[in-house]
Order: C-alpha cells, then sequence, then structure tokens
C-alpha cells in the first residue's frame, strides 16, 4: 500500500476557508497540526477523535518534541489501551488558537506577514470544533466511532455531538462541564491578568523580542495548576515540608516544597506555551455554555441524537466537579439519550484523567467495545 | 449464560422482546445484560454503587450513577416500556414518590422486595424478640439498607389506594415459586407487574 502524507506522526495542513467564526470574524484559511495513529479501514468506520486540554496538544501517543516526555495520554491511547492503533484510527489535532502548529495568535497572519498577536480573533469551543470537522473532512473521515476527551477536551466532544451528531456514533465526556462556572471563569481571569500585567507581555506583540512575558505565564500557569489538584493530594505529596534546607529562611526564597513544586511547574511550562495562545483558549472555555446556544436548555443540544455518551467525573476534582456532570447526564437522560455516568474515586483531582486510575479505562474500553460488538 | 436471581429471573421471563427498560437499582447489570444478550432490549439503568457502574458499564451498558429517589425525575414520561425496582424499594427514602416516577417514566413496572410479614420474619420479631436476619433480610439492624420494610398486604393496599393497577404477581420462598394463597404469610419475596 502506497503512503498517504495525511496521515502519521507529525503532521501540518494548511485548509483553505474561510472559516467563519463565532465571533464574527473569520480565518481566510486554518492551519492544523495533527497526528493520525492505526489505519483508516475500508469503511471509513473506526475512527475516534481526541480532543485535547487546555494545554494540550497533538501529541496524545508519540513523544513531545520540546519536552521529550510521553504522549500525554499513553495511558488511555496506544497497544493495548482502550483506544488501540490495531483497531482504531486515532486523530488528535492540536486546537485552534493554540501554538503547537495550529492556527493561533503566534501564526503568521497572511494577509500582514507578521504574527497575528492579538489581532487573531477570540475564538470558541465550537470554532475549534468546526476546525476540526475541516480536518475529518480532509482525512476522509465522515463518522466518528468515538469522540473523546477531558476537561477542554470533554467540552469540545459535547459541541460535536450537539454540532455534528450524526458524526459521533459515540460520545466519551471525562472531568468536564457543559458550560464555565463563576468560579472557573475566575481563576482563568486571574491567569490573564498575570500575563498582561507582565510589562514583557507588549499587548501581545512579544514576538519579535527574545522576551516573552514568562514571569506572567508561569504565574498563569501556577494558579491553575492549583485547580488542577486536590487539597488531600497536595497535602500528601508536600505537606508543610521544607524544600532542601532544615529550617524557615524567614524570607521569600520557596521554604516549602509545594512552593518549589509550583515554581517548577510555572517556569517549565513557559518553555512550550505561547502567552497569547493561553489567554486565547481561556477565553474560549469561559464563552463556553452549550445549553445558552440551545434556547437555555441543554436537553435541548441533545434532543433525538443518536449517540451513546459515556459521561465520567472524579469525587477530588473541584474545577469541573461531578455535580457539572451530572447536570449534563440529566440534559442526557431528558433527551433520551443513551447514557453511562460514573463518578470515580481518585485523591489526584481534575488531573486525574491524565493519571493512573484502572477503572477509568476499564469503564472507556468497555464503553468503547459495547459500540463496536 | 449465568443463572439469574430467582426473583430477576420471574421480570427476565415477562419482559417483552426489544422492549425500552429502565432497571433502577441495577447493581452491577445482570439483568440488564441479561435482557439485553436474550431479548433484545434497549436497557438503561441507574445504580448508586459507584462500583457497581463501573462493572456495568464496562460490560458495555448504559448505567448513570444515580439516586432512584432524586434522579428519575429527569427522565421524560413514558420513556420507557418497562420501570424495574427490584429489591430497592425498600432502601429509598420517599418509596410512594419513587413508584410514583417508575409509573410515570414506564408504562409498567416491575416492583420486587422482601416480604416484611413472611412467618420467619414474624417469628423471629414476635418470639425472638429481635429484628429478623433471614436469607432475604441478611442483615443486621443498625447495618441494613432497608428503611421502609413493607410487607405483600401493605403493597396491595397501597397501590388499591392509588388506584394503581397490578397485572400480575409472583411468590418466592426461599427460591422456589409459591402460591398467592397466603403469600403476605407464606412468601419471602414478592415480585408484583403495575401499571398506571
Amino acid at each position: 500500500m502506497f503512503h498517504d502524507a495525511r496521515f502519521g506522526l507529525a503532521r501540518h495542513v494548511t485548509l483553505p476557508g474561510p472559516l467563519r467564526l463565532d465571533g464574527g470574524g473569520e480565518l481566510a484559511q486554518v492551519e492544523i497540526a495533527y497526528e493520525t495513529y492505526g489505519t483508516l479501514d475500508a469503511a471509513g468506520s473506526n475512527a475516534v477523535l481526541i480532543c485535547h486540554a487546555l494545554t494540550g496538544d497533538q501529541h496524545v501517543a508519540s513523544t513531545h518534541p520540546i519536552t521529550g516526555k510521553p504522549g500525554w495520554w499513553a495511558r488511555m491511547v496506544g497497544a493495548g489501551q482502550p483506544i488501540d492503533p490495531a483497531r482504531h484510527f486515532i486523530i488528535c489535532a492540536n486546537v485552534l488558537g493554540s501554538c503547537m502548529g495550529s492556527s493561533g495568535p503566534a501564526s503568521v497572519d497572511p494577509a500582514m506577514g507578521v504574527p497575528f498577536a492579538m489581532r487573531f480573533p477570540v475564538i470558541t469551543i465550537r470554532d475549534m470544533v468546526r476546525a476540526q470537522a475541516m480536518l475529518l473532512d480532509h482525512l476522509g473521515v465522515g463518522i466518528c466511532r468515538a469522540v473523546v476527551g477531558g476537561s477542554m477536551g470533554g467540552m469540545q466532544v459535547l459541541q460535536w455531538a450537539a454540532t455534528f451528531p450524526e458524526r459521533v456514533q459515540a460520545a466519551v465526556v471525562i472531568a468536564s462541564a457543559a458550560r464555565h462556572s463563576a468560579q472557573n471563569i475566575a481563576f482563568h481571569e486571574v491567569g490573564r491578568q498575570a500575563i498582561m500585567a507582565d510589562p514583557n507581555w507588549r499587548g501581545g506583540e512579544y514576538y519579535r523580542m527574545d522576551d516573552p512575558p514568562a514571569a506572567g505565564l508561569a504565574v498563569a500557569r501556577m494558579a491553575a495548576h492549583i485547580t488542577y489538584l486536590s487539597e488531600a493530594g497536595l497535602t500528601e505529596k508536600f505537606g508543610r515540608r521544607l524544600q532542601a534546607r532544615d529550617a524557615k529562611s524567614f524570607g521569600f526564597d520557596a521554604d516549602f516544597q509545594v512552593e518549589s513544586y509550583l515554581r517548577h511547574q510555572g517556569i517549565s511550562f513557559v518553555d512550550r506555551f505561547d502567552a497569547n495562545s493561553y489567554l486565547y483558549i481561556t477565553r474560549a472555555m469561559d464563552y463556553f455554555d452549550l445549553a445558552e446556544e440551545h434556547g437555555g436548555l441543554l436537553a435541548n443540544a441533545f434532543r433525538g441524537t443518536n449517540t451513546r455518551f459515556c459521561i465520567v467525573s472524579f469525587d477530588t476534582d473541584w474545577l469541573y466537579p461531578t455535580s457539572e456532570s451530572r447536570s449534563i447526564v440529566h440534559a442526557l437522560n431528558a433527551a433520551g439519550a443513551a447514557v453511562s455516568f460514573v463518578e470515580l474515586s481518585s485523591p489526584f483531582g481534575h488531573d486525574a484523567f491524565l493519571l493512573d486510575v484502572p477503572e477509568l479505562n476499564a469503564v472507556v474500553d468497555g464503553f468503547l467495545k459495547a459500540g463496536e460488538a | 449464560m449465568t443463572t439469574l436471581r430467582p426473583d430477576l429471573a420471574i421480570i427476565a421471563e415477562h419482559v417483552t422482546p426489544a422492549a425500552r427498560i429502565l432497571d433502577v437499582g441495577c447493581g452491577d447489570g445482570e439483568l440488564m445484560a441479561w435482557l439485553r444478550d436474550t431479548r433484545h432490549v434497549d436497557a438503561r439503568g441507574i445504580e448508586l454503587d459507584g462500583t457497581n457502574v463501573s462493572a456495568a458499564v464496562a460490560r458495555g451498558l448504559s448505567v448513570v450513577q444515580g439516586d432512584a429517589d432524586t434522579d428519575l425525575a429527569n427522565y421524560p414520561t413514558d420513556a420507557f416500556d418497562y420501570a424495574i425496582l427490584s429489591q430497592t424499594l425498600q432502601t429509598t427514602r420517599a418509596p410512594d414518590k419513587v413508584l410514583g416516577e417508575l409509573l410515570r417514566i414506564g408504562r409498567r413496572a416491575f416492583v420486587s422486595f422482601p416480604n416484611f410479614a413472611y412467618w420467619r420474619v414474624r417469628w423471629s420479631l414476635a418470639w425472638g424478640g429481635r429484628m429478623p436476619v433471614t436469607p432475604a433480610l441478611p442483615v443486621s439492624w443498625y447495618a441494613t439498607e432497608n428503611i421502609h420494610q413493607l410487607t405483600i398486604d401493605d403493597f396491595r393496599a397501597f397501590v388499591a389506594e392509588r388506584g394503581i393497577t397490578v397485572e400480575n404477581a409472583w411468590f418466592l420462598t426461599g427460591n422456589r415459586r409459591t402460591s398467592a394463597a397466603g403469600a403476605n404469610l407464606r412468601a419471602e419475596h414478592a415480585v408484583f407487574l403495575i401499571r398506571r
């Protein structure tokens, strides 16, 4: 069989637009960086689309080019895992607005020949999904056997099921919500203000300088990272233990291990992420409210759907708590949809969906296989 | 194919093929899986215990973690041909409301429960002076989930009062079916098929 350059690792495509955006603007063309694993079967029926979270990327099951770390969801995607290239054609695309190769504020504006920066249009979760749909068209994928994602990835999954129900046979929504709560928006605003308060941000025009707003982005990441963990998890991991010292310094160095850990999280994040992308993607999440575009009633988003849904939450996730998943389940029940829902127990907070939770794999595996019988 | 618990077997026998069913308190989905595999029903379930839900979803069933007392309200009226409540009625906080919801969501409902007027139960209470611990009620008073114990006659009186029609009823002692005659004294379990 000849090699099809559309498929494989580290793919990149520029798709002709225009892509009309919810905010009123449009993109003349859309760049998408993506990866595929496995082979699309002759009937084109075995595609599984993975949607990544806020700071995620297309390297779902391959080594990250900057950090050298394994794929962010190798626990879920790979040989012998619930999503397996031996039987699935797996696609993961960097979301619109991000900075790993898809169109975003760091991309060059073809009209101006310089990076968009803040001239990049504000985008929504639905815009991200529409861009992914363009990619699937390009790849010759009509219907997805499943669309799967956690956190912001789960929002895209819900949006997929609402916008293109005929293209989604099964939807797996993990640790997510159908809208951003006031608290979610509030935390994001802290992050954005940290970036914009960094003098190096320069109104977003920092790409020509060798001096990005790293301090602001690091603080944004530190604040957000706390929301991904649980108090019990932090206590267990760090407690009040001191960092490489026997006594408090009576200064503002990172005395505590938890401070040192957060600083490390912040500093390592800026090496792989663009500050403007962080602004745009958090904004897209804040604007997300799936009920709003369906007359204020979430059930209307799923009326008449034939998609099977699997909703999973974690008991220590306070960023997207179980109550958010439950309201999705109630809406799906009201719409008569086939839905499974379970709250899993894990000490890891929101991050649990990325970590070793064997029950999560068992649930997703059983759910997907039931649709493949 | 595993053998179903006797009360579940009665329900399974009487569900029409290809029906839409909601199993409230479905456990790990034993009955749902059986009905799916042999009767080709469209089965949905609700279960309180997360471990049971995970097991049910892992066997490919549509089961949501939820509570019969609070989570039935979201289902549309007449969404199912049968709502099934097996060995769960006596554990709910408001059994009367749960039965009302079952008959709103489902055109018919199967309800099974342990009979608190079974003679061994009466014996234990009347002569032993102790809360009964029997095969059907195996847990001590402080650990039991059964907070609204009822008898077969209580159930009959309840449905008569509410104008609910009993289409059929089956009675079990041990694992054997027993007759309707004297069931309130002689039957350990009852299974009712009711409709609005």
